[in-house]
């Protein structure tokens, strides 16, 4: 078992964390976050054509009046992607672009990919994703609060807000697409991270019933050394799956894959970093426990 | 927790290999399959189009309430209520009747009430009316009224939509219902949707009326094919409704594609009065409005058979062929959602998926055997029993793989061995303190146990939030997930738990490094 003095840091690690977490928020305010067109509406569409340049491809798009415009290169060379703001009658734009596309660029075009939503489809789906994450968060705040007392609830709940928060201003820091696999991503992330919170806590929890006399500094201390080798086996482990869809599996599970990193390496700083010091803060001993089972048994 | 009587190991390896047996299955030709189960593969992976349509219901309740005009003027002159400033609204109509009392007995008469119908499903009527100002009232749908119409218009357009798809002839189209205005449809395989969105476009409205200059039903001016402007009656002799029967034909004397329609009984009397009173005059039909052309009529045509000319090349009449034989739409269908990915991104998202899940197996298998030796061994059987497992239920489920789907199932893989970690480090402390080295797995295992729940209930709880929420590809994801850690934890609490229990029983107290 490692012997390391998690406690000491704990103090630094809080104000670090709140001035990540304070950052994220004013970033996520006032940079925002880059939506892609699941969130914001209009149309992507993903081609091949050798020997084309984005100059090009933008020429084409220039003369039709599309309101915003982006070109770039994705992936493979020879491969691009196009998302168009667009307001009129999707019904015929998309045959026009492509066909306008066709018939300027001087080689063959493959239209892989096309995606378009409409604005009220758009609104519906940011609308379910955030219904979707709160859920999340208010199912898990639920289960622990079923299966630990409150603080342990209260605790695991702003060790998620903060892993969420962070991610997403990490994605609005480098203007990073979020899209219907970010949400997912996300939701993943507050599962694993709580996974990860649950381990240690477990583990405070019997370590409180075994040592009264063991201060709650020193009782998660403990605890995060006895579990410490299991929480980075598990973290490489996952890392390891992570970074091979991210290097391997294609520029569509890229942003997904980035954001599990991310999400996964936060995750695991703040069950040992945020999660554990809370109930410091709390003032929870082995009192808060044995009064907890005094009210299950009559 | 090493004690396994023998029905339990037997059950516990039975259900392995059964449920694995089936991940098998996918293996097969598609031609002779004995066991019709396989997974199934999202549209991101093997291509082809989803769309969402939603009908455009200001259309449609504009029309609905226009055609309730007539029966409520009718309504009020038979029964003697005095009305002026009748004005027809976007949404609503607006009258000024000189007794309320007696328009709202009639308008709320239960009986016979064809003007009101009062819809039994909702206990309410079809219309309301609300008084403006002194003798002035505005009629509209009633919330009900308003779900009706859609909802009768959508199940129409569905119908109408399968017509039409079906007609094409692309392989295993979804078309479902999704909410109360909109239909979603999922076309595997097709290439180019441009053309389907062309046909599910067009309501197809087709109605044959007279070109004349005056006329008691009133004219509008409509351009014709080859651009002349023509005076057209706003009286519909007949409509596509007493169609039975349209072809893509050739016509002989100059090789131009027209098409020709048959008519059904009452549609062929119709048409044979309209035309042997009016020879010599001509004939628009209009389709959505536009004039496709407008022939003179040289001669009555009693046959109840026809063509329709206008400059057509071929795909354009056997287009408007099929839309003719599918009947016509309530209302004008938009697309609110589309996705199409190509059969070569497709390919090539398997690829990828693919060679990432192998790569990502190999390595957490190698750093598993790295990290515990011969207990890795045990972990690394697990983990591919359950990746067989997986398998095998998806296949039971003839679920839907998605490339987050794959993404998914990669992640299970890095998961999952977090359940045998929690286990073997729970193992590693009980050794240090525990004499007995059979008390000390027993109890290690016995002390994970709550925590391997706990840990992997909250991700099960995301999954399945994720599944109710998410759309589409995003699904793939979160059922690959969900199912990946009820097998995880059988693979681990069972099988693993097994095999350690028949490696630590046969050793009897000797070494044992883990």
């Amino acid at each position: 078992m490692t012997n390391y003095n998690f406690s000491t840091k704990f103090k630094h690690a809080n104000i670090f964390s709140i001035i990540l977490f304070f950052i994220s928020i004013i970033l996520i305010t006032f940079k925002g976050l880059n939506y892609g067109i699941d969130f914001k509406g209009g149309t992507l569409i993903e081609l091949r054509s050798n020997n084309t340049e984005v100059s090009s491809i933008r020429d084409v798009l220039k003369d039709m009046d599309l309101g915003d415009v982006n070109v770039k290169k994705f992936g493979k060379e020879g491969d691009f992607l196009l998302k168009v703001e667009q307001k009129g009658d999707n019904n015929k734009l998309i045959p026009e672009i492509k066909k306008n596309l066709s018939d300027s660029l001087n080689s063959d075009v493959n239209f892989r990919r096309v995606e378009n939503v409409g604005p009220k489809v758009s609104a519906e789906l940011l609308q379910s994703g955030i219904i979707a994450i709160s859920l999340s968060l208010a199912a898990m705040l639920f289960y622990i609060w079923v299966r630990f007392e409150w603080q342990f609830s209260i605790g695991s709940i702003i060790a998620l807000f903060h892993d969420v928060i962070i991610t997403l201003g990490i994605f609005s820091l480098l203007s990073l697409e979020i899209n219907l696999s970010i949400v997912a991503a996300v939701l993943t992330i507050v599962g694993y991270s709580m996974n990860d919170t649950v381990v240690i806590y477990d583990r405070i929890r019997e370590n409180l019933g075994k040592f009264h006399k063991l201060d709650i500094s020193d009782i998660a201390n403990l605890s995060i050394n006895e579990t410490l080798a299991r929480t980075i086996i598990t973290s490489v482990t996952t890392l390891l799956a992570l970074f091979s869809i991210f290097i391997l599996g294609g520029e569509i599970l890229r942003g997904f894959s980035l954001a599990m990193i991310l999400g996964v390496l936060i995750g695991t700083y703040s069950s040992i970093f945020v999660a554990s010091p809370i109930l410091k803060y709390f003032k929870v001993s082995y009192k808060t426990i044995e009064k907890e089972e005094e009210k299950i048994v009559p | 927790m090493l004690n396994f009587s023998k029905i339990n190991v037997l059950f516990i390896y039975f259900l392995l290999i059964f449920i694995s047996i089936f991940s098998f299955l996918n293996l097969q030709n598609d031609d002779d399959r004995i066991i019709k189960k396989k997974i199934n593969l999202g549209l991101d992976l093997q291509g082809g189009s989803y769309l969402l349509l939603e009908i455009n219901s200001d259309n449609l309740i504009k029309e609905k309430i226009q055609s309730k005009v007539i029966p409520i003027k009718k309504l009020l002159k038979d029964n003697q209520i005095n009305y002026n400033n009748f004005k027809i609204n976007e949404k609503s109509l607006s009258v000024s009747i000189d007794n309320i009392e007696k328009f709202d007995i009639l308008f709320s008469s239960r009986q016979d009430n064809l003007v009101n119908p009062y819809i039994d499903n909702y206990r309410s009527y079809e219309l309301e009316y609300k008084k403006k100002n002194n003798n002035q009232i505005e009629i509209s749908f009633s919330k009900f009224g308003l779900l009706t119409v859609n909802n009768s218009a959508l199940k129409q357009s569905i119908e109408i939509v399968r017509r039409r798809i079906d007609d094409i002839g692309t392989k295993e189209p979804t078309i479902l219902q999704r909410g109360e205005k909109r239909i979603l449809v999922e076309l595997p395989g097709l290439k180019d949707p441009e053309r389907i969105k062309a046909l599910l476009g067009k309501t197809a409205q087709l109605n044959f009326r007279l070109v004349s200059d005056n006329n008691e039903f009133g004219t509008e001016e409509l351009i014709s094919e080859n651009g002349e402007k023509l005076n057209v009656s706003k009286r519909i002799i007949m409509s596509g409704e007493n169609l039975i029967d349209a072809q893509p034909s050739i016509q002989n004397q100059n090789n131009e594609p027209t098409v020709s329609f048959t008519l059904d009984r009452l549609g062929a009397q119709k048409f044979g009065r309209v035309s042997t009173d009016n020879v010599g005059k001509r004939l628009a039909i209009v389709l959505d409005g536009e004039i496709v052309s407008a022939p003179n009529i040289n001669e009555p045509i009693t046959s109840g058979n026809g063509m329709i000319s206008g400059n057509f090349t071929f795909q354009e009449a056997t287009d408007l062929a099929l839309l003719l034989r599918s009947g016509a739409l309530p209302t004008p269908l938009i697309v609110v959602e589309e996705r199409t990915v190509g059969p070569d991104l497709g390919e090539d998202s398997i690829k990828s998926g693919i060679t990432s899940l192998i790569i990502g197996f190999i390595l957490v298998i190698l750093f598993m055997l790295y990290k515990y030796k011969f207990f890795g061994l045990i972990a690394n059987t697990a983990l591919i029993a359950n990746l067989f497992m997986l398998m095998g239920v998806l296949t039971i489920l003839e679920a839907t793989l998605t490339l987050p789907g794959i993404a998914g199932i990669i992640l299970t893989v890095g998961m999952a061995v977090d359940a045998n970690v929690l286990i073997f480090e729970r193992i590693r402390e009980e050794l240090k303190t525990e004499k007995s080295i059979i008390h000390a797995f027993d109890s290690g295992y016995n002390r994970a146990k709550i925590t391997v729940l706990d840990a992997n209930i909250t991700t099960l709880i995301a999954a399945i939030i994720l599944f109710a929420f998410g759309s589409g590809p995003v699904k793939g994801f979160a059922i690959t997930l969900g199912i990946g850690i009820i097998t995880t934890l059988f693979t681990a609490y069972f099988l693993a738990r097994h095999l350690t229990s028949l490696v630590v029983l046969n050793t009897k107290n000797k070494e044992i490094n883990i």
